[in-house]
């Protein structure tokens, strides 16, 4: 692997470690299967590409980007703490929604960001080179966010929204008011996502319909290798380990695709991807597997 | 204080399976008192303990809690005035939140929750000296995850819990149902210390006759979603369980007493 293939790779696991986070904050403190990152990821991208071109200040255009993704997110807690549409169905319904909204907003698939100012290019001349001065912005605004979001999630609101998450009718004895906590939670998940598409924009050029297909896969995938690596109770370690697992997972992806000895090329990206994530999901239950089994032959034996 | 007049709940109206309840309940409880529970399975109780938290909302009559009218008002908004403890260990608390972080979920409830640290050394030194009252040795543990306690320590947690927010009343669904005789003596006496020390006004329903007539001032009985028997003082003093279950039996019209679970102590 090349260095700018390296640098690349750890730039765009940083991008999605934001994606990381947010599905980390539906699937795991929510228990929330929140399929609407697909298309919230490509609306902060879209929003965000076409706001720099209108001259947007890039800070207030990823903000709006953020806003956007927060919006989809709320559609689709609307659609099932309202009217009852099962979670899944209710952000597939949000997600394939918003594949036409995107191309509403661009006005046409795809739209590049040739000479447009972004959030990076006050940092492209200070002498370090480009492929570096990218994931090091990238990493500063991630960490940012993962302080916040981990001090947000030691707040009075924040325990309320894991108790959602872990015993919704317990919290609701509590006086939390589970449906403003769900709400609330998925809107800052795809907040994220959506700032996480701005920031994809930004550090790529371009802003297209179809980036958004398997966001959800890609963050569930950092996410499960977070947890695997880094198996923490503290909080903050375990959204450091969403981040972790965002950048390895690349990593991963890259070395598969680099190998020129396996053969494959960049159009078997998703596959990879399928396939690394059933893979982490299978392992842990086979390893429990094996360990019953042993104690099992243990007790048999004595 | 509880007042309740004449409260209907009927489950799924209109349908083959509809079910009235509760068939008019009327009753006040003045500060303080604690009540027991009992009746048959079905009688209603758990439903009218519910109906009192919110958790089902009454067809018909009127919820008043401390002279405020709560009738319409949903569950979380009533907990500010009401606090309780399930029958379930598992279901009054979070198995995955840490005990000091579940006393900090307690500790706020009635209150609007914001960005504030949820758990400042102050209100954990203050955590600490509660749950050490308790003397199970659980003041060492606060950072132990919830789901690593037994059942008996989390229902003796939760009782804790409902102490927190300074509420005045207290509903007891079957609290020590699921635990077994030795643990559940010791769950009655720590409800027994922490409602007399905190001056709640308490609802306890029960299947066992004995811990009715044993435990606080007052017993009613429940039959098919109406009050059947309501006794206190020294009516109460006299009576004994087969007292008790010679009025159950006349209440279901003289018939063979069915239900195994109420001779249960």
């Amino acid at each position: 692997m090349s260095e700018i293939a390296l640098f690349g790779a750890i730039e765009i696991g940083l991008v999605y470690a934001l994606v990381a986070v947010g599905v980390f904050l539906s699937f795991r403190i929510l228990d929330f299967p929140d399929l609407t990152v697909d298309g919230s990821f490509p609306l902060g991208a879209a929003v965000c590409a076409v706001l720099l071109i209108a001259g947007v200040n890039p800070w207030l255009a990823s903000l709006a980007a953020a806003l956007a993704g927060a919006l989809a997110g709320l559609v689709t807690a609307a659609l099932n703490l309202r009217f009852k549409i099962l979670h899944l169905l209710a952000s597939i319904l949000t997600m394939i929604a918003l594949f036409s909204v995107n191309l509403r907003v661009m006005g046409r698939p795809n739209v590049a960001l040739l000479m447009q100012d972004t959030v990076l290019t006050p940092f492209y001349g200070l002498g370090i080179p480009d492929h570096i001065v990218r994931p090091l912005v990238v990493l500063v605004i991630v960490a940012v966010v993962v302080a916040l979001l981990a001090r947000f999630l030691a707040s009075e609101f924040g325990l309320a929204m894991r108790a959602t998450g872990v015993n919704a009718r317990m919290a609701r004895a509590q006086g939390v008011n589970t449906d403003a906590h769900v709400y609330s939670g998925i809107a800052l998940s795809n907040g994220l996502c959506g700032l996480a598409g701005a920031l994809f924009a930004q550090t790529n050029g371009f802003a297209d319909v179809t980036t958004g297909i398997g966001t959800i896969v890609v963050g569930l995938a950092a996410v499960i290798v977070g947890e695997t690596v880094l198996p923490a109770r503290a909080l903050v370690l375990t959204l450091v380990g969403c981040v972790v697992g965002s950048i390895l997972y690349r990593l991963a992806v890259q070395l598969a695709l680099s190998a020129d000895a396996i053969g494959l090329q960049a159009s078997d990206l998703n596959l990879v991807t399928a396939l690394l994530v059933a893979v982490a999901l299978i392992l842990p239950r086979l390893r429990q597997k094996a360990k019953a089994k042993s104690t099992a032959g243990g007790r048999v034996a004595r | 204080m509880i007042a309740v007049q004449d409260i209907h709940v009927t489950f799924g109206p209109g349908t083959p399976l509809e079910k009235h309840a509760l068939r008019g309940i009327d009753l006040t409880i003045p500060e303080g008192q604690f009540v027991t529970v009992i009746g048959s399975n079905g009688a209603g109780k758990s439903t009218f303990l519910g109906a009192l938290a919110g958790d089902v909302l009454a067809d018909r009559g009127r919820i008043a809690i401390d002279d405020t009218d709560v009738t319409r008002w949903d569950t979380p908004r009533r907990a500010g005035l009401v606090a309780r403890v399930f029958q379930d260990p598992m279901a009054g608390s979070c198995a995955a939140l840490t005990i000091e972080e579940n006393m900090a979920l307690a500790a706020a409830r009635g209150r609007r929750r914001g960005l504030g640290l949820a758990l400042g050394p102050n209100r954990r030194r203050g955590f600490k000296e509660r749950i050490a009252a308790l003397g199970l040795g659980l003041e060492n543990r606060l950072h132990d995850r919830m789901g690593l306690l037994s059942g008996g320590q989390r229902q003796a947690v939760s009782l804790l819990m409902a102490t927190l927010a300074g509420s005045k009343i207290l509903l007891l669904d079957e609290h020590t149902a699921a635990l077994d005789p030795a643990t559940a003596d010791f769950v009655l006496d720590l409800t027994r210390r922490i409602v007399r020390e905190n001056r709640l006004t308490t609802l306890m329903v029960t299947h066992s006759m004995r811990q009715a007539l044993d435990y606080g001032d007052r017993t009613l009985m429940l039959h098919e979603g109406r009050i059947v028997l309501d006794v206190a003082g020294e009516e109460r003093a006299g009576l004994d369980v087969p007292h008790l279950l010679a009025l159950f039996a006349k209440q279901r019209g003289g018939a063979e007493i069915s239900d195994d679970s109420l001779l249960i102590g």
